[in-house]
């Protein structure tokens, strides 16, 4: 048995953008060459509910679900959705959650969900180049700046208040 | 990294897209099939690839257009969720039977733990029932695999063949890698006339029945030896037999919960390759089965001696879960976690079904209601539907109130169903209130907001445009309506009038007559995008 996968659960309400940000990570951890696996479920969640997305990637995947209690990282977009997803954070895992951005500081309140990732990107091994050119393939090419823009604020944030690891 | 990546042919898809890519790759001519999820993304995928796929108008007609393009010689993909089979389970049952040139794979996507669903049937008792093979990826590179292999086994026996997903196969995304299999082009189309083959009346049926039967025994052969089943060696002290998902899960929670534990993965669950199951679980001191749903392989293994244990009764309900998996392995019997409920969905801000409801409401209806977004109109605030049973169920049930209830309660009796659902299976329900009106009377709601909402904005007749939003032939919901005789048709728009609409509801309710009332206005989410198809089809005409 290879060594145990990085685990990331996404969470917040429908239409915030909780997929679109599992794709690009997925993508990110993709194109390093690992092996990915996402998990997310459509329908009736698209109507405002609650929506979550898992992430995992290393050496051999094989759930495509995070096991409750074993996410390295839960990032959420909702404040009010925290607590809903807080379980599925293992002993040491990271929160990222909207408090930590400046959130009047986005270009576009929409890119909340990518301001985030930026943030969550200080604690995994991609270079930055691999997460703008994953932005970019996911992306409209009309909201690359103000995403690109978003993406830097939320590392910004994590670099001032001394997140990185 | 990007150019690695392509040059291996590798790409990050859904099983829905990897099926999609499948098609393809193998030569499909047609996809056809009606919305559901987690099954509708294949067809709008195929569309995209280029692929030639439709809308039908529901799962039965789907799958007779498939026999169709199998009858002549050609390749059919046809996809539904598995409550869609119950729908085709009329052709499904004769088609088994039935002798095919070309061939015939049927998507049946299961929803286990009902992420959008009415209920969580196993529809690998279709397969068994139906006598039809079945395959059943367990992620997106098998849904790739498995639908070329279906394809393939299809034209080699000439019967049609089930490939079977679950919601995390169809959509998890996965790595695929691309052209692991081949098979050559169709040939041309043809027609060949063979009426023993294809024409089921009793004399014909009966050999054709025991045609059906020697093939499953030959490709129950063929599943011991060549079948996609993968045998992984272990411990010989604990086996595990598993399918789909639950193949997943249980290889993860193995290490922990069994160290090394042997697998025999199941890759084409109907006709099942017994005797390798009967080796495998000799071959180790206890043997597993872990599924998900119903005890389908435990009681198959059983019923043919061979020796399993099983899963306790309450994981039969839900999904299954890495840790779900381990408390079987390990005998844990105490009570699961519950999840923290979320938020639960409802209706958009602006949603025409939020206007209709909240008149529903105040006059008190009792309403026969359907599948769809406005199946939410039970939860608060409206609390405004009170039945749901299927796919076009709100006009019949509806009826049989009207038929039952005294007459001052039957006179509050309204069915409510949607425009895509009315298409999917209303018209028929139309056709027995004409035919066999209640005394009372009775009133049709047809809430029409432009799409097929829930599933994520798919066109049906109604709109008058295909699947990829280009023009074609549409039915006209009023002038079908009136076109049967039904007396008072109504079309009024819910949001911008709500008093009128409410007035409408309230004198069809007060008359002993038929009434069909169309609730017309764009979904919110959809109604630019329309405009914009509109637009574009215009220009096109013009």
């Amino acid at each position: 048995m290879s060594s145990n996968p990085t685990n990331v659960v996404i969470a917040g309400l429908g239409g915030q953008g909780v997929l679109k940000a599992s794709d690009i990570l997925a993508d990110v951890a993709f194109s390093a060459g690992l092996d990915v696996k996402k998990s997310d479920v459509h329908g009736m969640s698209q109507r405002g509910g609650s929506v979550a997305s898992d992430v995992r990637f290393g050496q051999r995947v094989f759930s495509p679900m995070v096991p409750q209690g074993e996410a390295d990282f839960l990032v959420v977009i909702a404040p009010d959705q925290v607590e809903v997803n807080r379980a599925v954070l293992g002993p040491g895992g990271v929160l990222i959650q909207p408090s930590q951005i400046d959130e009047s500081a986005l270009p576009n309140k929409k890119s909340l969900n990518v301001a985030l990732l930026g943030l969550l990107s200080l604690y995994l091994p991609f270079p930055v180049e691999a997460w703008t050119s994953s932005l970019g393939r996911n992306l409209p090419e009309k909201l690359h700046d103000a995403n690109l823009q978003a993406f830097s604020l939320g590392r910004d944030s994590g670099e001032t208040s001394g997140q990185e690891k | 990294m990007d150019s690695l990546q392509q040059q291996n042919a590798l790409s990050l898809l859904s099983g829905d897209e990897a099926v999609a890519l499948a098609a393809l790759d193998s030569g499909v001519t047609l996809g056809t099939g009606y919305p559901g999820t987690p099954s509708t993304e294949i067809l709008e995928n195929f569309d995209k690839l280029g692929g030639k796929a439709q809308w039908a108008p529901n799962e039965k007609v789907a799958l007779e257009v498939g026999i169709g393009v199998a009858f002549a010689g050609q390749r059919a993909l046809v996809t539904m969720k598995h409550v869609g089979l119950n729908v085709a389970a009329d052709p499904l049952f004769t088609v088994a039977q039935i002798r095919l040139d070309g061939a015939l794979v049927i998507i049946s996507a299961d929803d286990p733990g009902m992420a959008s669903s009415q209920n969580e049937q196993d529809n690998r008792r279709y397969a068994l029932a139906a006598g039809v093979p079945m395959l059943e990826p367990s992620d997106s590179q098998e849904a790739y695999e498995f639908t070329v292999r279906a394809i393939e086994l299809s034209e080699r026996w000439q019967v049609p063949v089930l490939l079977r997903m679950t919601t995390r196969v169809c959509h998890s995304k996965t790595i695929v890698r691309r052209g692991t299999v081949k098979i050559p082009a169709p040939g041309p189309a043809h027609f060949e006339r063979d009426f023993p083959s294809r024409v089921m009346i009793p004399a014909y049926a009966r050999p054709a029945h025991l045609r059906q039967r020697r093939i499953l025994a030959e490709l129950a052969a063929w599943n011991e030896t060549e079948g996609p089943n993968q045998l992984i060696n272990g411990s010989s002290s604990l086996g595990i037999i598993a399918s789909g998902a639950a193949f997943q899960f249980a290889r993860e929670a193995a290490p922990e919960a069994a160290p090394e534990a042997s697998f025999l993965k199941l890759g084409m669950t109907y006709p099942l390759p017994l005797e390798k199951m009967r080796a495998f679980a000799e071959s180790v001191d206890l043997c597993y089965v872990i599924e998900e749903g119903d005890p389908y392989l435990v009681e198959a293994a059983r019923t043919a001696g061979i020796h399993v244990e099983a899963a306790p009764e309450s994981f039969r309900f839900g999904e299954l879960s890495v840790s779900r998996v381990r408390r079987i392995l390990t005998g844990d019997t105490s009570p699961e976690p519950k999840r923290v409920p979320g938020k639960p969905p409802a209706l958009c801000p602006g949603c025409p079904h939020r206007s209709a409801y909240t008149i529903l409401k105040e006059l008190n209806c009792i309403v026969a209601g359907d599948i769809g977004c406005y199946s939410l109109g039970v939860l608060p605030p409206f609390e405004a539907m009170d039945t749901l049973v299927c796919m076009g169920a709100a006009i019949g049930v509806g009826l049989g109130l009207r038929h039952s209830l005294p007459p001052e309660e039957a006179k509050r009796v309204v069915s409510v169903l949607g425009d895509s659902t009315f298409v999917h299976s209303g018209i028929t329900g139309l056709v027995e209130m004409v035919y066999n009106p209640p005394a009372t009377g009775h009133v049709l709601v047809i809430l029409d907001n432009g799409t097929t909402a829930m599933t994520g904005m798919q066109e049906h007749p109604g709109t008058g445009r295909a699947l990829d939003h280009g023009q074609t032939g549409k039915v006209v919901f009023e002038d079908l309506a009136r076109s049967l005789g039904v007396p008072n048709v109504i079309v009024i728009d819910p949001v911008q009038d709500p008093e009128k609409f409410k007035q409408t509801i309230q004198s069809c309710l007060d008359k002993p007559e038929l009434s069909v009332v169309i609730a017309r206005r764009n979904c919110l989410l959809a109604a630019g995008s329309i405009r914009a198809y509109e637009r574009c089809n215009e220009q096109q005409s013009n």
